[in-house]
């Protein structure tokens, strides 16, 4: 059984048991506009929970992509450096890297759907 | 048209035949093409005698086709002279574009950089012909010593970022030769200058964020946060005023905290133009910045010459600067201080002696204007500001409230519902004959617009400019959005595919 959650850098998540997608919300692809690069980390890297692990840059400027939880990446995706706009799509589609969560996790800070939408109106 | 005309057309602009339906040039708007895009290899620019009598030793038998479009001098004046005729500088009109200070050059420092004492001497000449020259660099030592407040100054560094570079540097020698290895972060304010945290990094040192996404400012709260127990805390980079043109109120207090932790306070001297002449930055607490020459005294790019960036920092970080710096022996006479002089520097950063003439023309300008003149220059800066903000802020959103300093900071919030961004807001602009300000920076505030007059314009010209920037509003509350994404159409160029510019540059050439 898999859900999706939010976090307030605008991450969207997918927790799978131990396998953690990782990617960015529609109201964050719309926000950074038309995409330029998105620069991926190598599979076998490891990351502490709120580390910085991709960047994606539009015309506008340069976000990066934080991860909510500590582990060792498994799978990137390969598609986005040629296809950046691809992030904006759907998690099937629009993943950025599945990380292994390491045992020290939290999943506390995140966010369903209704609390991610109330979070963006507020800091509308 | 004359077919000789046509043939004209031709020859400078491209390889095709005249054709009024494909032709891009209009009135005196070229179409220019690169160079490159000649196709011309069987034309010479320059003829040589054939070699009569004796051996041709010129080589000719060994060339080979360079692919190179052979031009004469004509057309590759033409060219340039061309090219140059689409650029827009502060020399064609206002250029608002914010926390780049592009201000007026008086055309009295060119005067004074062109003087053959200045213009003609060679930094490897020996020290005691050039004498004015370096008293010239002393002087200017000692104007941004008094203006800051920080005596300890070195002209070397060659621009802002390099600047930063030293001055970070300079911290990173003193905590290195203090023994403070342990001292690895810097305190960076979310809005701050992307340059910043650059530095720092390149420099090895870690960033931590302060956030100041509330009031556009720093509080004493949020930088107690960042900066916890202070332990590992090398000091902290801020711009005052900062990136959203809001002067920070509790820097005193926020200095203080620092200092008693052990950390140094980098100030990064951009916006410098808002407080020149009236505050020394040593009064709230600096210990090292840089300068920009070039923003704050002129010579702003665009307007000519490269960029300057002195750091100045106080008595007790003063034995780290980088070399060379200009000293006065006891008879008067002036000389390079180097290594041997100067043990304890953090080294050289660059060839020779800095951007000297930057330093005539930064020189020129101080003396021209006084202490009093500067301090109207400010005055008139943050003046200008304030009124674009007060004619403005009934159009656009104003994401944080009360008087700007030199910047004014508007956001594409009330736009938005129109279907109109900021990057319209910019390219109608450039219709209307305008440089745009700087959008989407800072990154804090969401689609934001950045303005700086500076203390250049007259009233009717910042008039103009309101006018303007109503007129686009209106445009887009009108529901005439749809015009606004197709701006600009009179310009050389029109929206650019940006996506394909950052993917694909064409940098050959």
């Amino acid at each position: 059984m898999s859900e999706i959650k939010y976090t307030k850098d605008h991450e969207e998540i997918k927790i799978d048991g131990d396998i953690v997608w990782i990617g960015i919300t529609k109201h964050a692809g719309e926000a950074l506009g038309d995409l330029v690069f998105v620069e991926l980390p190598d599979v076998g890297a490891t990351f502490d929970k709120g580390a910085d692990f991709a960047v994606i840059e539009s015309v506008k400027a340069a976000a990066e992509v934080y991860t909510p939880v500590g582990g060792e990446i498994v799978e990137v995706n390969d598609a986005l450096p040629d296809n950046p706009e691809q992030v904006k799509e759907d998690m099937s589609t629009g993943w950025i890297v599945k990380i292994r969560m390491n045992s020290a996790y939290d999943l506390t800070d995140l966010m369903d759907e209704a609390a991610y939408k109330a979070f963006c109106d507020a800091n509308a | 048209m004359c077919a000789d005309m046509a043939v004209d057309y031709q020859d400078n602009c491209d390889s095709k035949q005249f054709d009024p339906k494909t032709d891009h040039n209009r009135a005196l708007q070229y179409d220019e093409k690169f160079l490159w895009d000649h196709k011309q290899t069987d034309h010479s620019g320059v003829d040589l005698a054939p070699v009569q009598g004796g051996i041709n030793k010129t080589g000719i038998a060994q060339r080979t086709e360079t692919g190179l479009p052979n031009l004469s001098e004509p057309q590759v004046l033409r060219h340039f002279v061309r090219l140059s005729t689409l650029n827009y500088s502060i020399d064609h009109g206002f250029f608002p574009l914010g926390s780049c200070t592009m201000k007026h050059n008086p055309r009295l420092n060119e005067k004074m950089a062109r003087l053959p004492g200045f213009a003609h001497i060679h930094p490897l000449q020996p020290e005691q012909t050039v004498q004015g020259a370096l008293a010239l660099m002393h002087e200017l030592q000692d104007w941004l010593g008094q203006l800051t407040g920080l005596p300890g100054v070195a002209l070397s560094p060659a621009a802002g970022a390099h600047g930063e570079y030293a001055g970070i540097m300079v911290i990173r020698a003193k905590l290195r030769d203090a023994g403070m290895h342990h001292k690895d972060t810097l305190l960076i304010p979310d809005s701050a200058h992307g340059t910043n945290p650059a530095t720092a990094s390149m420099c090895g040192f870690k960033v931590k964020t302060i956030s100041t996404k509330e009031t556009g400012r720093l509080s004493v709260e949020a930088f107690k946060e960042a900066l916890g127990d202070g332990e590992n805390i090398a000091g902290m980079m801020v711009t005052n005023p900062n990136t959203c043109g809001l002067f920070e109120r509790e820097i005193i207090e926020i200095a203080d905290l620092l200092h008693k932790a052990g950390g140094y306070f980098y100030c990064d001297g951009a916006n410098f133009n808002a407080l020149v002449g009236r505050i020394k930055p040593a009064d709230f607490g600096v210990d090292v910045m840089h300068i920009n020459l070039h923003k704050t005294f002129s010579t702003p790019h665009g307007g000519g010459g490269p960029g300057s960036g002195p750091i100045c920092c106080t008595e007790e970080l003063a034995p780290y600067l980088p070399v060379p710096l200009v000293g006065k022996s006891d008879d008067g006479s002036y000389k390079l201080l180097r290594k041997a002089d100067y043990p304890k520097t953090l080294g050289r950063l660059r060839g020779f002696n800095g951007q000297f003439g930057m330093h005539v023309r930064a020189l020129s300008y101080m003396l021209s204007h006084g202490n009093d003149g500067l301090r109207q220059v400010s005055g008139d800066a943050v003046l200008a500001a304030n009124y674009i903000l007060s004619q403005l802020k009934g159009d656009y959103h104003v994401p944080f409230e009360g008087r700007c300093m030199h910047e004014a900071l508007f956001s594409e919030k009330w736009l938005k519902d129109h279907g109109v961004t900021t990057l319209d807001v910019a390219k109608a602009l450039i219709e209307f004959g305008m440089h745009p300000m700087t959008v989407y920076f800072p990154l804090v505030v969401s689609g934001a617009m950045l303005v700086e007059p500076t203390e250049t314009e007259t009233k009717e010209n910042l008039d103009r400019f309101i006018g303007v920037m109503k007129h686009i509003a209106e445009l887009a509350k009108d529901g005439q959005g749809d015009a606004l994404h197709n701006y600009p159409l009179s310009a050389p160029r029109r929206r650019l595919d940006e996506v394909l510019a950052a993917r694909n540059p064409v940098l050959n050439g």
